[in-house]
């Protein structure tokens, strides 16, 4: 693209301004790369050194014990259950909380509901004034990182849509001890299969400091986050 | 050794009494000081402001001089920054494959004077004696180009009778900046009153840097404040001995 | 060059910009409690990283390979995003760019929701939207604030970090008819999210910008703390996003990298509340119409310079704001840009092709801390050098030779260049400093643009001898002796004769 004229922008139509936009790029590129790109762009990519830790280190029980207190680090509350028991830990979550009508996700194990207590609503093609007016909902994980304290959701498969871990004020969400990985990389890595699906990373619940550094949990999203932790 | 003295120009003119120190330190440790009398300015001045092509000749002119000196000592960070960031892009720029050549192959050879002392002669203590309660400036460019770390608190932890107070913030850049305290002096004033609270703030009696750029910034400071602390380039606190201090004593 | 949207006459130069500020006592505080506790929280947790520097290495890497096949990176998104049901469009420059919005963001309610987006800030997408009688409504509880108050971000990442609680109240208690509001930050909090709850059910058009772009899916991903973004990228019908073509990075896997170094760096969280990652249009779950549009608005300009181009591998993470001991004591609004701190000053006189805020490469100490926090390892000081070059090399030929600091250099170039001319310039010195010279043996004022040291500090005059001078003076038998042991060097050889 040679210097001269600056185009009049004004009377152009949308298919200039892409060619002229690659054009430009690939001028400037010319200009100022002084080892002209010899590689292919997959070649050149896996060329980009990636020696950052991308393994865990830890033994199952120290990483739930992280995983734990990185959560808890954000204010969320996190309850430890086995498999048999994860609708008994549900039921006494939710009681304490004093949560009636809980929205379901579609990774939710009919097994780990409890029985009596609160009112269990499937997404039905609800309205989102219907998912506001629940007390909090209830998901799986897909994946979770310990060292962020992480949650990894993934839609509409297996969790269905994103609008339900947002619009109730409560998430309670029960994370398989298997799915616990340690490092962001590890992670990162496990949701790739659901790379072009909805992703949602959740640490912590909904938080702000944009009033005097001062960390405020709950502006927009829910404001109480519980993780169950199934070992 | 045969070493080579970079005094740097500043110093040469305003501040004799570092290189005096660095001769006098030096000499006692047995070795012999070469001072290339044509020696001038690295050109960090012209480099910074935006004078590259003003900024060549001087290099070139340093490269001359020092060429085949075995060692070069600088009592200055922020010169010796200028040279080690600097000066391969610069000869690079300039397309003069000699200069680029010389220039790496001298910069190996250059050190700043604690650096000297410590990596390259391996000596943390020079047997100075300086009475005086000191806290120490990490500069920028000793701290982030130089990346001295504690090797000038390491030499100063080996002065008899000095007591060293630690300063909060030490790596809190003072505002000089070159040109920086001249076309932005309020925004430098700013930031030296920042710095000032915690260098006075140590009560010590002398604060110390590797850079005399600093030191001249915080000294002009406390001194029109009519403060009770002087500032002291750490070449004359090493220089310094039981008989005679090494420090411009009557400037206070 | 056509305009971008950023008002285009010559804003104060960055010290007259700073002067009012630096005697703002109360703006001053919030920002240094700001970046104070920002750093200290970054300080810990980039220390628990044992890989920092090797992660800051890749992230430099991936930002530099995506910007070097950046034309193979931006087709291949725009093909898988078009693939997914998404559009893109292309923008040359601001004006472009608010045109493509201003046609997708009508709607009958006549309001959209808006995203934090430093992107749309500097197109100016907000004045053009009220230009055409689209009301936008900012969610982020910062931004909102400082739109509240008609004021300008001053922070990447915490744009309303000049105003404390009382001043934040005051504009929620006119705006929100709210006369009991409490000022905890709590109370304003949920002042906030009730205000913005009706507005995110009910508002059809979303506006983000995007922290990246993946080339391989055609995914967006939006890093955020409150939810707002979720909101705004979930509930309406529409979702418009602005991205720079700069926001490109290769794969989804790359995120491993990004998302380690960019919460860290910006908030000092280990990560933040929410990310959010989607491509294209996803049946049944959030909005069912998607457009990106990416915006050059003269970054390609950027990329032309081999010498600062790695200004474009910015993540925008304000690392080096909090980092920078200038920014520390103006804030944000004395660049006078949406992009401020170091990387504004590098940033904004590029976008604005050397032809505005050419004082912002000076207004560094070149201390080095932003480049020591970039987690991408931009090397600021280096760039703001480079661009100091420019600056001068930029001045009309016809004052170029002739301008004071070009006569000064020059001058002092020529000096330095002699041994002879350093020597009589030292002498010269010690007469010319003479009346200048108070009684308390310093110089107390100077005159013209020297005046500016001299308004807040002393300088200690010319000593009556040179370090050359006395070299040369003392005696041959003292060097002698020296490099003999047992090393003595008398007291009188060695102390500066003052007259």
């Amino acid at each position: 693209m040679a210097e001269a004229r600056e185009p009049d922008v004004s009377a152009n139509d949308p298919l200039s301004a892409r060619a002229e936009t690659l054009a430009r790029i690939r001028s400037a590129n010319r200009a100022s790369i002084s080892d002209a790109r010899t590689l292919s762009a997959e070649e050149a990519w896996r060329k980009i050194p990636r020696n950052y830790r991308d393994a865990g280190l830890l033994t199952e029980s120290d990483r739930i014990e992280l995983f734990t207190e990185r959560l808890r680090e954000y204010g969320a509350g996190v309850y430890s259950s086995q498999p048999a028991q994860v609708a008994g830990t549900i039921a006494e979550i939710l009681q304490k909380r004093n949560k009636q009508t809980m929205l379901l996700s579609s990774d939710v194990d009919p097994n780990w509901l409890p029985q009596t207590g609160a009112r269990f609503v499937s997404d039905n093609e609800l309205s989102y004034a219907e998912m506001e007016a629940c007390d909090g909902v209830l998901t799986g994980c897909t994946v979770a990182i310990a060292i962020t304290g992480t949650l990894g959701l993934c839609h509409p498969s297996p969790l269905g849509r994103r609008a339900l871990t947002l619009l109730p004020d409560y998430h309670l969400c029960v994370v398989d001890s298997a799915v616990i990985l340690e490092t962001v990389p590890e992670g990162i890595r496990a949701i790739e299969p659901h790379r072009t699906q909805p992703i949602t990373l959740i640490s912590g619940p909904s938080a702000t400091a944009d009033i005097e550094m001062t960390r405020i949990q709950g502006v927009h999203g829910p404001r109480v986050l519980d993780v169950v932790i199934v070992a | 050794m045969r070493i080579a003295l970079f005094v740097t120009c500043y110093n040469d003119t305003l501040f004799p009494e570092v290189g005096i120190a660095v001769v006098r330190v030096l000499e006692r440790l047995g070795h012999t000081i070469d001072f290339p009398y044509a020696q001038t300015c690295c050109g960090q001045m012209h480099y910074n402001t935006g004078y590259l092509p003003e900024a060549l000749p001087l290099v070139r002119r340093f490269v001359d001089i020092f060429r085949d000196s075995e060692v070069v000592c600088v009592p200055s960070s922020s010169c010796v920054g200028m040279m080690r960031e600097h000066y391969e892009k610069i000869a690079l720029a300039s397309g003069d494959k000699t200069l680029q050549s010389d220039v790496s192959a001298l910069l190996p050879r250059v050190y700043e004077f604690t650096e000297l002392l410590v990596h390259r002669l391996g000596i943390e203590d020079v047997g100075a004696v300086y009475p005086h309660r000191v806290t120490y400036h990490a500069s920028c460019h000793s701290l982030r180009n130089l990346h001295l770390g504690d090797v000038p608190i390491r030499l100063l932890r080996n002065v008899r009778d000095l007591e060293l107070i630690p300063m909060e913030a030490t790596d809190l850049c003072c505002g000089f900046g070159g040109t920086f305290s001249i076309k932005n002096a309020d925004v430098s004033g700013a930031m030296l009153e920042e710095k000032l609270q915690y260098v006075q703030k140590t009560q010590a009696e002398v604060c110390t840097a590797c850079d005399n750029s600093c030191l001249m910034h915080i000294g002009g400071a406390l001194h029109r404040q009519r403060a009770k602390m002087r500032t002291e380039h750490i070449a004359t606190i090493l220089g310094s001995d039981s008989i005679s201090p090494a420090t411009r004593k009557d400037a206070y | 060059m056509t305009p971008t949207s950023e008002r285009e006459h010559q804003p104060l130069d960055f010290p007259s910009a700073a002067l009012p500020l630096l005697h703002d006592a109360q703006m001053r505080g919030n920002v240094r409690h700001a970046t104070g506790v920002i750093q200290g929280k970054r300080f810990r947790v980039v220390g628990e990283m044992p890989d920092w520097q090797l992660l800051r290495e890749a992230g430099r890497q991936i930002r530099a390979h995506s910007l070097d096949y950046l034309d193979f990176y931006l087709e291949q998104f725009e093909q898988r995003c078009t693939a997914a049901g998404g559009h893109v469009h292309w923008a040359r420059d601001a004006a472009e760019a608010n045109r493509i919005v201003l046609q997708l963001a009508q709607n009958p309610t006549g309001r959209v929701i808006k995203i934090k987006s430093m992107t749309t800030e500097e197109t100016g997408l907000n004045h053009a939207l009220e230009a055409a009688g689209i009301q936008p409504i900012e969610t982020d509880l910062a931004e909102l604030i400082v739109q509240l108050g008609h004021d300008k971000p001053s922070h990447i990442v915490v744009p309303a970090l000049h105003k404390n609680r009382h001043q934040v109240r005051e504009l929620f208690v006119r705006a929100m008819n709210l006369p009991h509001l409490g000022d905890r930050p709590e109370d304003l909090a949920e002042a906030a999210r009730v205000y913005l709850r009706q507005q995110f059910l009910s508002t059809p058009v979303a506006i983000s910008g995007a922290n990246f772009l993946i080339a391989e899916t055609g995914g967006v991903c939006i890093v955020e703390s409150e939810g707002n973004g979720r909101m705004c990228l979930t509930l309406p019908r529409k979702l418009i996003s602005v991205a720079g073509i700069d926001k490109i990075i290769p794969r989804f896997r790359d995120l491993e990298v990004m998302l380690q170094l960019l919460p860290r760096s910006a908030t000092g969280e280990r990560m933040n509340p929410y990310n959010s990652v989607w491509t294209g249009v996803h049946p049944g779950d959030g909005p069912q119409e998607f457009h990106v549009v990416l915006l050059d608005n003269r970054r390609t300009e950027v990329l032309r310079d081999p010498e600062a181009r790695e200004t474009l591998h910015c993540i925008r993470c304000g690392a080096c704001q909090n980092a920078c001991p200038v920014y520390r004591q103006t804030g944000g609004h004395a660049y006078g840009s949406v992009y401020a701190g170091p990387i504004g000053a590098i940033l904004t006189p590029q976008l604005a092709l050397m032809k505005r805020g050419q004082s912002l490469p000076y207004a560094s100490t070149l201390c080095g801390a932003c480049y020591e926090v970039c987690p991408v390892k931009i090397n600021i000081p280096e760039v703001l050098i480079h661009l100091r070059g420019r600056v001068v090399t930029g001045r009309p030929r016809s004052l170029r030779a002739l301008h004071p600091e070009a006569i000064i250099m020059r001058s002092m170039q020529w000096m330095f260049l002699s041994e002879t001319r350093f020597r009589l310039a030292q002498q010269f010195g010690r007469i010319a400093q003479r009346p200048w010279i108070r009684r308390s043996g310093w110089i107390e004022r100077l005159p013209s643009i020297l005046g500016g040291w001299t308004r807040t500090r002393d300088l200690r005059p010319l000593p009556p001898q040179s370090f050359r001078e006395w070299f040369q003076a003392r005696p041959r038998s003292a060097i002698e002796s020296a490099s003999k042991s047992p090393p003595q060097v008398s007291p009188e050889s060695s102390e500066v004769p003052h007259g």
